[in-house]
Parts: C-alpha cells; sequence; structure tokens
C-alpha cells in the first residue's frame, strides 16, 4: 500500500502560485473567496536566499489535528491521507492549534464570526461521501485519487518543484535531484554573489 | 505569504467578495446582470450558462487540446469539455514546452469558460447609461460613424488598436481590414513590447525575434537575464532554466530589483534603471582588455566591430561605477564567467526595451553576444522573451504602424507584393488611402500613429501632425489602454474623441476611463477558446489551438466581427476574396492558406493548417530536449514548424529552431546571418568571408536570391516551368511560387542571403548603441555627458527629447521609477483580475520602496501612501517596503485599473462587469518618453515622489 505524501523542493519553487490557483480550479465547488488550501510562503522574500515553499495539509502520519479533535471528526485513508468529516467537524479550530503547518482553514464570514466548518487539503481525495458524489462534490471537492490521478497542485506545478504520491517515488525523484546538484546548501535558497564581495 | 497586499486602498465599494462562497456569489453576480436587463431578453448563450456543478459527473467528457492565452511561452493544455461546457483542466504532461506545468494563470484557465465578468452582449453608452444593442445595430451604428468620419476627416482618423491577443489568422485578418479601409493607423501592444528589440535585432542580423528556444536553454551553461524576470512574467520557463541550472549553468540576473529570478541565481547585478549601455559596454571592456572576445568569429561574420572597441574605451570600470554603479570586481568576474562559460545566452524583456534609446539597447545586448561567438548554437543566442501568448504572431502579421505582414514594409512594391497575394489591383488598394501629402508624407507609403501614443493622434494640434485630421474614433481591439503612459492624457484623450469602440471580452479602460456620457460601443468578443486557429510562441514556433466551447453569451469570435464590418464598409468582396465565408465567420483554414502565399520574408509559409493539426495531435512525439521528432508522422521536424519554415508546405520544410545555425544544413533548420542591407558599406564588404551554413554549395558569403541571381548561378532551370512564371523578375521574397526558395535550399543556401551581423546601424539616429541619460533621470551630473536628442518628428508626431531632459525634476521627485509584472496577473489585468481565483491571489496596488526611503518620508510597510509624478498625477497605493528595491528606486506593478487618481471608476462598469479587483494604475503617474526609432514608451526609468497618504 502506497503512503502519499507532498514535497516541495524549495530550489525550484518559483513561488508561481500555480499550485493555488490549481487548488481553486479543481476543488472550486467546496471552495469559499478566502480560503485557500494550498499556500506558497515565501522566505527572505527580497533577499539573497529569498526561497518559496508551499505549504498544505502535509497528511502526517501521526496526525496532531486527528489526535487533538473534540469531535473526533479525523480519519487516516489506507493511502495515509488525512480527511475528514464536515458533517461531525464542530467548527472549534482546535486543529488549527494543533497543526504545525496551518493547513486547516475556516471560512471568514465575519472577523469575529462563526468559524463554520473547517476545510483543508483532501490531497485531492474527497471525504466520506460516496466517490463521485454530488455531496462530495459540494463539501470536499475533487477526488482525483479515485480517478487514478494525482492531486491537482502538484500535477500542475510549473517547474515540478511540488511533488506528490507515494512517498517511496517522491524520495526517488527528490534524491536524484540531489546527486545531480551536487549542492553543498541542500535546501532554501541560492545565495548568489552580489555587488564587490569576492 | 504577502499578507501586505490585502485590503482595499480605495474607498470601499459595496463589492462581492470575502464571506460569499463562490456560487452565491455567482447568482448574486447574475441578479446584478438582471438589472439592467431581463433574464428575458438574455440570449441563449446567456442561459446556457457554464456551471460545472450542473453536468453529471459521469457525462461524457471530450478532451481537448489548446494553449494557454497568457504568456508566449505557449503552454499546452487538455481542456475537459462536459455537455458543452468546460468541467476540468488536466495537466499535458507530454506537451514538450512545459511537461503539463503552469503558473496561477495557466493553473486557473477553466475560469476562461464560466466569465462571470465578461462583457455578455453589444452596449451603448446613451445619457450616461448602458444600453443593450443587437449585433446588427451596433455594427450599423458603429460602421456608419467609422464612414462618416472618414468622408469628413479621412481615413486616417479611425485608429486600429489590435491586439497579441489574436490567433495568428484573426491578426493578418485585421492588418489587412486596416489595409482595406486604406489606413496604417493599426497597432497594437508589441510597439510597447518588444518593438525596439524587433527593430533593433532585425537591424543587427536580419530578424527580430528569439533566436533559439525555452527548451534549448536547458543547454546553456551561463544564462544572463538583463531586465528580464521570467519567475513572474514566465513562469514555465523557468523549467528550463532551473534544469538547465541543475546541469551546471551559472545564471546572472541584471536588474534595478533584487527579484524572484536573482533568488535564483548565482550572482545578481544591481543596475541604476535606463545603464543597460555602459553596463554591457563595461563587460565588453573587461572582454576586449583580456582578448575573452572570438577572435574568428567577430573576424569572419561580424562588420563594424572596431566602432564599438573605440566606444568601449570610453567605459573603463571607474566610469562604469560612477554611471552603472557596478564596482570592478563585479564587473570583472560577470565578464570572465561569460567568457569561460560557453555557449552562454541573454536573455532580455521589457526592463531591457522600455526605454527611450529601446532600440540601442537591444543591440548592446547582441553585440555582446556576437562579441563572444554565442550566436548560431546550441544553447546560445539572444533568448528574447515576447510578452503575450501571440505577440510573435501578431507582430509577425504587421499588426504594426510601419509594416505589412512578414515585415515587408510600407513601400509601393510591398503593397504590390500583397495585392498580389491577395489577388487585388494595386491601384484599388492605393485607392482607398487619403492621396494627399501631410507634412511631406504620404499616408500609404508613411508610418502611422503608434499605440503608446494614439492620445497624441488625437490631442496634438492637426497641423503638426503628418495626417488630414486627428484621430476621431479608434477601435480598441483586445488592449487596455491603462498599459499606456500618461494616464491623465489618455483620459483627455477619451474624451475628445467622437466615438469610442471596445472590442474585447471585457469592458476595458477605453469603455470605462472617460467621462463621456454618450459615444461609447462595447462589443463582446471571444476568447481564443471559443474559436480556433494557430497561434505563434516566443521561441517562432506555431500551435494550433481547437476549439473548447463555444462563445459565451453573446459574444462572437475577432474574424467574424471584422467581417461584419468589411461588409457595413462594402469591402467584404475584396477582403475576402479568397476566403470561404460560413454564415457570417471566415474560415480559419482560409486564412492560414492566404497567409501562406504572402509570408516569405520570415517563413510562415510552410505551416499549412494540416500540417499545424499534424503536429498538435502529436505533440506528444516530440523530444523536451531537442524539439524534434524523433519518429511518428512528424519525424525530423521541430515542434510547431518555428519560423522561417522555407517554402511551400510541400517542401516539408522542419522548421527552423535555432536561427544562424551554421552547423546545420538550411533543409535541416539551418541558416547563418541574413544578408538585409547590401553587400558593402563605405568600400567595405559585408558579406560573410569564410563562413557558411553546412552542405552550402557556395562556400562562402553571398547576397540575397532573386531570379537574375539564379540564372548567373546556373541554377534558373532547376526551376519548374510554372514556377519560372512567377520567379521571372521576382526575388526569394516576392516570388509566390516559392521556386526561388526551393532551388536555393536545394543548393545547400539560404533565401536570404549569407551577410555578416552588422554592430554598425548606419540608418539609425544613433549607428552605434550610445548611452543616452532618461529624459526624467536623477542623474543631472551626468545629462551633459550622456544629453538625450533634440526633439524632433518621429513618423507623424512631433516627438520631445531635449526639452524634458532640460528640466530638473529630480529635486522634488528624487525616486527612480519602474514596472513590471506580477505573475498572477497579464497585460492591462482586465482578465485576470476578473478571474476570482487570480484576483483573491493579487487584490491590492503597491509601490515596492526600500525600507531607507520609507523611513526618510515616515512609511511603514502596508501604509496608504501617494506616488506623484513629475508630469502632476497623483495615485493613491499601498507602499511596500522591501529590501528588494535599492535606496533610490521604486518599482509599481502595471497590470491595475479601475482607480484613476483616487476616483473609483467602477460605477462606470455596466452592472456585473467590473473586475473582482480594482487599483491605481502605473501608468497614470508613467511619464512621456518614446524611443527614437520604434515609440516604444519609457517606463522603465522615470522619477517619482512618495508621500505618506
Amino acid at each position: 500500500m502506497a503512503v502519499m505524501k507532498f514535497l516541495c523542493d524549495t530550489k525550484r519553487c518559483i513561488e508561481c502560485n500555480g499550485c493555488v490557483t490549481a487548488c481553486k480550479n479543481e476543488n472550486a465547488s467546496a471552495l469559499e473567496w478566502g480560503i485557500q488550501r494550498r499556500r506558497v510562503v515565501t522566505i527572505n522574500d527580497g533577499e539573497p536566499g529569498e526561497a518559496s515553499i508551499s505549504v498544505a495539509c502535509m497528511h502526517c502520519t501521526d496526525a496532531p489535528c486527528m489526535a487533538v479533535c473534540p469531535a473526533d471528526c479525523f480519519y487516516q485513508t489506507d493511502d495515509g491521507l488525512i480527511l475528514h468529516n464536515k458533517d461531525t467537524c464542530i467548527g472549534c479550530g482546535y486543529c488549527f492549534y494543533a497543526c504545525p503547518f496551518g493547513a486547516p482553514q475556516f471560512p471568514k464570514k465575519t472577523a469575529f464570526g462563526s468559524r463554520g466548518k473547517m476545510d483543508k487539503c483532501t490531497f485531492c481525495a474527497g471525504g466520506p461521501e460516496e466517490d463521485f458524489s454530488e455531496a462530495e462534490r459540494l463539501k470536499y471537492g475533487a477526488n482525483r485519487i479515485a480517478e487514478g490521478k494525482l492531486p491537482m497542485c502538484a500535477e500542475l506545478c510549473a517547474t515540478k518543484a511540488l511533488l506528490a504520491g507515494d512517498a517511496g517515488v517522491v524520495s526517488d525523484i527528490y534524491r536524484e535531484r540531489m546527486v545531480l546538484r551536487n549542492n553543498p546548501d541542500t535546501i532554501w535558497g541560492y545565495i548568489p554573489t552580489v555587488g564587490s564581495s569576492n | 505569504m504577502r499578507l501586505t497586499r490585502k485590503t482595499d486602498t480605495v474607498e470601499k465599494v459595496e463589492k462581492p467578495g470575502l464571506g460569499l462562497n463562490r456560487r452565491q456569489f455567482l447568482k448574486s453576480a447574475s441578479l446584478a446582470t438582471g438589472g439592467i436587463a431581463a433574464a428575458s431578453m438574455l440570449g441563449s448563450g446567456m442561459m446556457r450558462k457554464a456551471e460545472a456543478k450542473d453536468v453529471p459527473y459521469d457525462a461524457p467528457t471530450d478532451v481537448i487540446r489548446t494553449i494557454c492565452s497568457h504568456c508566449s511561452v505557449g503552454c499546452g493544455i487538455y481542456a475537459e469539455v462536459q455537455n458543452g461546457v468546460w468541467t476540468g483542466q488536466e495537466p499535458a504532461f507530454d506537451h514538450p514546452f512545459n511537461s503539463g506545468g503552469h503558473c496561477a494563470k495557466g493553473a486557473a484557465l477553466r475560469e476562461h469558460g464560466h466569465g462571470e465578468r465578461r462583457l455578455k452582449y453589444p452596449m451603448k453608452l446613451v445619457g450616461g447609461k448602458w444600453k443593450k444593442l443587437s449585433w446588427d445595430q451596433a455594427i450599423e451604428e458603429v460602421g456608419q460613424k467609422a464612414l462618416d468620419i472618414r468622408s469628413e476627416s479621412g481615413p486616417d482618423s479611425v485608429y486600429f488598436m489590435g491586439s497579441a491577443k489574436f490567433s495568428n489568422e484573426q491578426a493578418y485578418l485585421y492588418r489587412k481590414l486596416a489595409a482595406m479601409w486604406g489606413t496604417n493607423n493599426v497597432d497594437h501592444s508589441a510597439r510597447i513590447c518588444h518593438s525596439t528589440t524587433v527593430a533593433g535585432v532585425a537591424n543587427t542580423w536580419g530578424y527580430g525575434a528569439q533566436t533559439n528556444s525555452f527548451n534549448d536553454i536547458r543547454k546553456s551553461k551561463c544564462m544572463l537575464f538583463i531586465g528580464s524576470n521570467p519567475c513572474e512574467a514566465h513562469p514555465v520557463a523557468m523549467q528550463h532554466i532551473l534544469t538547465g541550472k541543475e546541469r551546471g549553468a551559472k545564471i546572472i540576473v541584471v536588474d534595478p530589483r533584487f527579484t524572484r529570478t536573482a533568488a535564483k541565481s548565482d550572482e545578481y547585478v544591481h543596475i541604476r534603471p535606463g545603464t543597460d549601455i555602459p553596463f554591457i559596454y563595461g563587460l565588453l571592456w573587461h572582454i576586449f582588455e583580456n582578448g575573452w572576445e572570438d577572435e574568428s568569429f567577430i573576424s569572419q561574420r561580424v562588420y563594424g566591430m572596431e566602432r564599438i572597441r573605440e566606444e568601449v574605451k570610453k567605459y573603463p570600470p571607474e566610469e562604469v561605477e560612477h554611471v552603472v554603479g557596478v564596482t570592478k570586481p563585479q564587473m570583472h568576474r560577470v565578464a570572465k564567467m561569460l567568457a569561460e562559460t560557453k555557449p552562454g545566452t541573454v536573455v532580455w524583456c521589457m526592463g531591457g526595451t522600455q526605454h527611450h534609446i529601446g532600440n540601442a539597447n537591444t543591440r548592446a545586448y547582441c553585440i555582446l553576444q556576437l562579441a563572444l561567438g554565442n550566436m548560431g548554437v546550441e544553447g546560445g543566442g539572444t533568448n528574447i522573451f515576447r510578452g503575450h501568448d501571440n505577440v510573435q504572431g501578431a507582430t509577425d502579421f504587421g499588426l504594426l504602424f510601419d509594416t505589412l505582414p512578414g515585415y515587408y514594409g510600407l513601400k509601393t512594391g510591398s503593397w504590390k507584393h500583397w495585392a498580389n497575394v491577395w489577388d487585388l489591383d494595386y491601384e484599388w488598394v492605393k485607392s482607398r488611402f487619403d492621396q494627399g501629402d501631410y507634412l511631406g508624407q504620404d499616408p500609404m507609403t508613411s508610418t502611422g500613429i503608434p499605440c503608446s501614443r494614439w492620445h497624441d493622434g488625437v490631442l496634438e494640434d492637426k497641423s503638426k501632425i503628418a495626417q488630414k485630421d486627428n484621430i476621431r474614433l479608434a477601435f480598441f481591439w483586445g488592449q487596455s489602454v491603462n498599459t499606456e503612459t500618461r494616464g491623465r492624457e489618455v483620459r483627455e484623450a477619451l474624451d475628445k474623441m467622437d466615438t469610442i469602440v471596445v472590442v474585447d471580452p471585457f469592458p476595458t479602460m477605453a469603455g470605462v476611463m472617460h467621462n463621456r456620457t454618450d459615444g461609447v460601443y462595447l462589443l463582446p468578443a471571444a476568447t481564443q477558446f471559443e474559436t480556433y486557429g494557430s497561434v505563434s510562441a516566443s521561441n517562432r514556433s506555431l500551435q494550433w489551438r481547437d476549439q473548447v466551447i463555444t462563445p459565451l453569451f453573446e459574444s462572437k469570435p475577432d474574424h467574424e466581427i471584422m467581417y461584419r464590418l468589411a461588409k457595413k464598409w462594402g469591402i467584404e468582396q475584396q477582403t475576402f476574396k479568397n476566403i470561404e465565408i460560413k454564415g457570417n465567420e471566415p474560415l480559419i483554414e482560409d486564412l492560414t492558406r492566404e497567409f501562406n502565399r504572402g509570408m516569405w520574408t520570415i517563413g510562415y509559409t510552410g505551416q499549412s493548417p494540416e500540417r499545424l493539426k499534424m503536429h498538435q495531435q502529436n505533440w506528444g512525439t516530440f523530444d523536451v530536449e531537442s524539439l524534434e521528432a524523433p519518429g511518428g508522422p512528424a519525424r525530423g521536424e521541430t515542434y510547431g514548424l518555428p519560423w522561417p519554415c522555407w517554402g511551400t508546405p510541400e517542401n516539408k520544410h522542419p522548421g527552423t529552431q535555432i536561427l544562424y545555425r551554421t552547423g546545420r544544413e538550411v533543409k535541416y533548420g539551418g541558416g547563418n546571418f541574413r544578408a538585409r542591407y547590401g553587400v558593402e558599406h563605405n568600400g567595405t564588404n559585408i558579406l560573410a568571408e569564410g563562413s557558411f551554413s553546412k552542405g552550402s554549395e557556395i562556400k562562402d558569403g553571398y547576397p540575397e536570391f532573386t531570379a537574375d541571381m539564379l540564372k548567373q548561378l546556373g541554377w534558373w532551370d532547376d526551376l519548374t516551368a510554372e514556377e519560372k512564371v512567377h520567379a521571372e523578375g521576382k526575388n526569394w521574397k516576392t516570388d509566390i511560387s516559392g521556386g526561388i526558395q526551393r532551388v536555393a535550399i536545394e543548393h545547400g543556401c539560404i533565401p536570404y542571403g549569407n551577410a555578416k551581423a552588422r554592430v554598425v546601424v548606419w540608418n539609425f539616429p544613433d549607428d552605434i548603441p550610445l548611452h543616452r541619460e532618461p529624459l526624467y533621470t536623477p542623474r543631472r551630473d551626468l545629462v551633459a555627458k550622456y544629453p538625450t536628442y533634440d526633439d524632433r518628428m518621429v513618423a507623424r508626431l512631433p516627438t520631445l527629447y531635449k526639452s524634458i531632459q532640460e528640466k530638473d525634476f529630480a529635486k522634488d521627485f528624487p525616486l527612480a521609477l519602474t514596472s513590471g509584472r506580477l505573475v498572477e496577473h497579464e497585460g492591462g489585468g482586465e482578465e485576470t483580475r476578473s478571474n476570482p481565483w487570480l484576483a483573491e491571489l493579487q487584490q491590492e496596488m503597491f509601490i515596492e520602496m526600500s525600507p531607507a526611503d520609507a523611513a526618510d518620508r515616515g512609511i511603514r510597510d502596508g501604509d496608504a501612501v501617494f506616488v506623484h509624478s513629475p508630469e502632476g498625477a497623483k495615485i493613491r497605493v499601498k507602499a511596500m517596503v522591501t529590501p528588494r528595491i535599492t535606496e533610490g528606486e521604486s518599482f509599481m506593478p502595471y497590470h491595475f485599473a479601475g482607480v484613476f487618481e483616487s476616483e473609483s471608476l467602477e460605477k462606470n462598469y455596466p452592472q456585473g462587469t467590473a473586475p473582482y479587483v480594482l487599483g491605481e494604475s502605473a501608468n497614470t503617474v508613467l511619464t512621456y518618453g518614446y524611443d527614437v526609432v520604434t515609440q516604444m514608451q519609457e517606463t522603465k526609468s522615470s522619477l517619482c515622489q512618495i508621500s505618506k497618504a
């Protein structure tokens, strides 16, 4: 059985936000303005060492969100994906505290309004409803996994920075790149020479 | 995340947005539309509103091959259509350009199939209110207004602003339509994009286009980006660029800003805006000083390098540091890297072209590559990235004020060639033009009014412009006027004209930024996904798009609208003489075939619709590294038959991926520099010496082929009897049988001759590139040494230089100002700001400034600020304080519009058509300044002041 993982190659990510709109495109039926299941975070913005990383739910093996949820709305699939049930979600936001990546999102009706049902990346694997059902589409968006495809964000990535799929295959691809690059600064940004420094 | 760009600078107008979910959101949008026209009035197209949710999951799916309509990389797409609705988008992993990858815009393409904010039917402004019209009525009224103006003021008072979003066929037809109308007042955004490249580069070695391809960059060992930021402007190109880097190539980024591309570089060089020439000469100083130039390449293939050597002596390291701001060690390091890591490529974009000396900048970049001997090889060349998806094609088809299709120019001979192709009497074509003489210029053979300055054509005293009257009616066909500088004058011109006609999927700025209550027409055009045809990517490859969906709402494809206008004007018989018309729609394939018969100069002759469709259907058979098909139906051909694709389709030329490549036979896409400027200059031979393309039977330089030359060479009898009839008295450009080209290539020769590249362009105002300070320069101390030109007439318009530079604005406006792109938006932004998935990511117009300048002004990141222009305008935007910017400089993106000097224009849009995101336009405060050859606008080195709002 595969274990599904994302990996963002920060040497390749150019913060083009293709993954963000790919997710919007594919999951439009379930998303609202203001909710981005995937975001691109840039560190050292505007300076040598600037690097970007595309972040969404990492589908942890021992998921903190799942551990803390008082309504027990999370479940883990055979592929290692962490999905949740919006019908049992109480919108408390506890998962948001627990998540190291800020993946859980809440609809923002007003600044201090009700949080509504939590929404997060499903690895394009829908939810507990029947595959391809109208209910699944409206609540969770696409179910590409059931179609035998991988998440849209990774499939459309401009520079092949964002990888998704079986952890073994993903790490093989990444390892090969690492060997080819032969670069001591293995992750994060490149540091160009600037000005008169030698 | 850039958290600072998320709020509104302008007074909050009630806007759908945060809080509403997308479906409710659309619901309310269509209700608003209902406000102006009852639901029953909406056409059937309106009722068939595309909504994925209305389609059952298991409805049969058609998979359609198309090409992204944003930038010129030309990414392939599989569009999934169910029940006529565009329900899905799948990656084209087998497409040779993008291998399935997309940026934010390409990944959001499916939204085009919904188009909630589109213009839905023809409209007219009456007494300040938008009124719906039928197509027949709209064409009748618009056409009649044009005819009335024609009879009063002549054909030149109607302006044909075109678009880089046209397909090749539509671009060709639009140019032809303007010719049939009888004017050269036709232009498009290439004017403000790469016009200086086209002029500068074509005058250096023959063709003004990208010499290699995006894919070829994988093979480069050293890449110099100057004024180019592919991470934001051509994101999928980064797939190839980063692959090259990972294989060991060095990346050098030269830019006033530390761009996202700079963040991926090995060496970042900061130059002061507008100092490209001193920078290049500074590199050449080190190259010549150390003997790093390619001597044999220069002696065989370059004319005039001694002049450059002399000029370069004026730029020793101290002077470069003084003028450009780059230190000697860094200049030395970069020059050494270029010299020792070959092949190397130079990439430039609008940072280099949009200057009043843009043509000279582009020539300077070419000179660097010539000195290094980097031309005509894999991994080398000048990879000039074009902007819009079809700006290369629209340029090639002469959607320009100074040429007919194929860069034939406007001379009488050029007109005769095209009249021949069109199968029309030249005298009839001539009769369509104003026969007068204005300031010594003949309207048919003289350059028209540029896209960058159509407003001067409206506002300038008519006795000072070289045509009968001012522009009184303009078609803004797929072009947003917020991309033109001097916003106040643009607005004034919109107010002054008799009639404004916007033809576009969206009601672009020309439709809404005026103060008018009448005389504005909006005609809804379909996007490229609602029709089909060919599109030329930046690398000169042609790709065939299939139609994804039928036109949304009541929109119509551009070529149909052109046909309807031609019919109203009574010129449809001539314009469409050899084109089949179905209903009101000209047959696209017939248009392709017609330009195949005429575009000999640049080899747009071999790409028949059948060949292009075959390439599209088999795009997976082309290799990503070489772009060639190792097997399959296109065996041996290069993807998209990049021009020149010589001869007729039957000649089966494979296309030319790399221009001027002597290491290959011409019949396989090889070549050499073009003999375009005669055979000698000042008594010196300018043909190539001892250099020729592989397999050439003439083992030296030779002039361009003519019928007489074939006879002299004894090759005349290689022509068939029928070819001889057409070829007699003609040359390789005007022989419409293609025989001269065929015979030349059979003998291993390239039809356009074999010459040296010239670094001295004796027909330009500056025959070699000379540094001239920007009109609005912060460095008053350099004005005396590097002055601009005297004021002069350029084409039809008086153009200011010295009279602006004389004044000292730097005291009150001390910050250098440049502009550029954001990855989420494109061009004027009307389309991308109307796409909720993109709009959400970039909601705020801003100006980037350095932490030092911000601190001096008491400005904090995210503050509202005013940007003041030395020409008086003042816009209110957000400050983004970032180390990306060097002290004394500033940067704005140019995609925003809908707010004009703090006034929201949202009220002016027809209901339900305002983009989700509005903002001030950078060009409202950008200033005067035009290239002396092409009238390119100066947007990359102006001045401003920033104050807290």
